[in-house]
């Protein structure tokens, strides 16, 4: 009952998070309401029984890829946006359509396989077994990741420096 | 999945000798990376880039080394063979020579050139990789690590707009085409539940082909498709050939297209991949057709050489769809032929373009047969390769190819392929004509003689090109052998 009740109580935040993305007018308000939702969404994980999924939820997106937004909306330094009135075709087709969408989907899902309770750890997925393929099967996989990691920050660094700090400049 | 004793929890001795030339690779990659700030900017250049050869060449050894210990390694993630043995050597070769013709290249331009040497090495690992990997989730990093090191070095004229937007489009359509073959991944493992290539054969060949495979295979050979510029997927390959510095194009059009194709053909054979032949007729003639044809209105060398490679992965991938005992021995000759002829065309293109790469128009070409005899003999053996003139590597290539296809009754592609090899004749001749029989421009200056860096690259291509063309019953030998063994 208890997981009942939180679960639709961090259902509802979410919904309420994703809706006030869209309504607020400052990048920095959307972005802290992003923030809501994937805090939500890792809580649902969590009670749907997938621990590990939460957790990766809360490092990655909650942790660095919104920390990568603000950043960028800092950078930017964006101020509010302007409003305008939007496109009439996605007003009349687009809001039915996503409503449709959804329903149709979650009907899918619950006719087809049926609804059941689950309680946290309950799934295969734990973290244990997630970290021995990580680090046993996906070993080679896994390590030249950090291959791939490393070129793109040298390709980073290559591209963004001044093309003057060539030997160009020493002649000239 | 649980802990089964400890003495498999750990790879063995010989499981890094299975991915030897990668680390050797990685290590002088790092090296260079290290080194880059300590040494002076006037002696970065000789030094990071003696480094960067001495990693290729002992990447060869390393490979020739490897070859003594076939087998699978790092549970079932990579598989020494024959066939992963050709094409580490193919890439770790072509590495070197680019890294030789790009010496001169890279002063003359007067780009601050450490970097450069570490991202090719690291380029090298990803392809190295693409060629030994037999599970396809380390096949998409590989081809992501040689696809980044790629989208860099076009970029690496920072000076040139040019060159920053050959940079920018090919990194954006790029990221495009690995969601492709992200997805298509992603769809195999659901038709068959696994992601070793070998167990996918094995499910492919056993019960009823699921759709989604189908599906799988065709988002895969888009991906890939699009790593070795065929058409339709070729839209990028001028502009990004254009713009990128003439020894990368060099490279980018050899290397991680070399380790691409050694990705579709294990996907295609060793896989067993379904509803390949139709997929690979239709691009096949597509990239023969399109090339050709875009190739012979070009006036700049480096967009005509661009046409020129689509034509030629048209003719690559005839040998795909032939029957896969002489198909693939066919294709892996084509790459290495290719390999070496093109190498060789663009280090003399390099060598012309001067600094700002201002020489790169059919026009600055008349009369180099006067200017500097050697230079134009060398690129005139070149180019007659790239046509296919018997006693050159691309007479043979072409030959094996076309004669797979007739054997496998493809004679429609046949047809096509022979008609296009004609049409193709007249764009390379247009530059050998241009070379003896027009005159000098004036504005184009006297040729600064080829240092001995880019000459030994030089010479380099041009043995192997006619090693390739005079005896080539070694290589083909070698090949037919790996065949053998990816299809058992």
């Amino acid at each position: 009952m208890t997981h009942l009740i939180i679960f639709l109580f961090f259902g509802g935040l979410c919904v309420a998070g994703a809706v006030n993305l869209l309504v607020q007018r400052h990048p920095i308000n959307s972005a802290l309401s992003l923030v809501v939702v994937m805090g939500s969404l890792a809580v649902e994980y969590l009670l749907l029984g997938a621990e590990f999924v939460a957790a990766v939820q809360v490092i990655v997106y909650a942790g660095a890829i919104m920390v990568l937004f603000v950043f960028v909306i800092m950078l930017l330094n964006a101020g509010e946006e302007e409003r305008t009135k939007g496109s009439r075709v996605a007003m009349l087709f687009g809001i039915p359509g996503m409503l449709v969408g959804s329903v149709l989907v979650g009907w899918v899902l619950i006719e087809r396989t049926g609804t059941q309770t689950v309680s946290a750890g309950a799934l295969p997925g734990a973290p244990r077994t997630i970290g021995w393929l990580l680090f046993h099967n996906f070993l080679l996989p896994f390590e030249v990741t950090s291959i791939l990691v490393l070129i793109a920050i040298m390709g980073a660094v290559v591209l963004a420096s001044h093309p003057d700090s060539d030997q160009g400049k020493k002649e000239s | 999945m649980s802990p089964a004793g400890i003495a498999q929890a750990v790879p063995q001795g010989v499981e890094y000798v299975r991915i030897l030339p990668e680390i050797v690779l990685s290590v002088s990659g790092m090296v260079i990376m290290v080194l880059d700030p300590l040494v002076d900017e006037r002696g970065s250049q000789k030094l990071l880039g003696l480094i960067g050869l001495i990693g290729s060449v002992a990447a060869i050894a390393a490979t020739l080394y490897q070859s003594q210990y076939p087998g699978l390694g790092f549970w079932g993630m990579v598989k020494v063979d024959a066939f992963s043995t050709f094409f580490h050597a193919l890439v770790t070769a072509i590495a070197a020579v680019v890294i030789l013709s790009s010496y001169e290249y890279m002063e003359v331009q007067r780009i601050r050139a450490g970097e450069y040497y570490g991202l090719i090495l690291f380029g090298a690992v990803g392809m190295c990789l693409m060629s030994s990997a037999v599970e396809l989730v380390l096949i998409f990093i590989a081809l992501e690590i040689s696809s980044i090191s790629t989208y860099v070095l076009a970029g690496f004229r920072r000076r040139a707009a040019i060159s920053s937007e050959a940079s920018l489009k090919y990194f954006l359509l790029g990221s495009f085409a690995t969601a492709f073959f992200l997805y298509g991944v992603a769809l195999m493992f659901g038709a068959t539940g696994s992601t070793s290539i070998a167990v996918i054969g094995e499910a492919l060949r056993s019960n009823r082909i699921p759709v989604l495979a189908y599906a799988g295979v065709a988002f895969m050979f888009v991906g890939l498709g699009f790593k070795v510029a065929a058409a339709p997927f070729h839209v990028w390959t001028p502009d990004v050939y254009e713009g990128a510095p003439a020894p990368v194009v060099g490279f980018m059009s050899t290397a991680p297209k070399a380790a691409a194709f050694a990705v579709l053909l294990r996907v295609m054979f060793e896989a067993n991949a379904p509803g390949r032949l139709g997929l690979i007729w239709v691009t096949a003639a597509l990239s023969m057709t399109l090339g050709n044809v875009g190739a012979l209105v070009q006036h700049n060398v480096k967009r005509l050489l661009a046409y020129s490679s689509l034509a030629h992965a048209g003719y690559l991938l005839v040998a795909f769809a032939a029957l896969p005992n002489n198909g693939i021995p066919a294709a892996m000759f084509y790459t290495a032929s290719y390999a070496a002829m093109n190498v060789g065309a663009f280090a003399v293109v390099s060598h012309l373009a001067g600094a700002g790469e201002r020489f790169v128009t059919l026009d600055d070409y008349a009369g180099l047969g006067r200017r500097s005899p050697l230079l134009a003999a060398t690129l005139t053996i070149f180019l007659l390769s790239l046509i296919g003139i018997p006693m050159t590597g691309g007479f043979f290539a072409k030959f094996y190819v076309f004669s797979a296809a007739l054997q496998a009754n493809l004679i429609g592609l046949t047809i096509i392929g022979v008609l296009n090899s004609a049409v193709g004749a007249y764009y390379y001749l247009r530059i050998i004509v241009m070379m003896y029989m027009r005159e000098a421009r004036e504005e184009v200056p006297a040729a600064i003689p080829v240092s001995p860096a880019l000459g030994v690259a030089l010479a380099l291509s041009v043995a192997a090109t006619l090693y390739l063309g005079l005896l080539p019953g070694k290589i083909l030998a070698y090949a037919s052998r790996s065949a053998a063994e990816l299809l058992r």
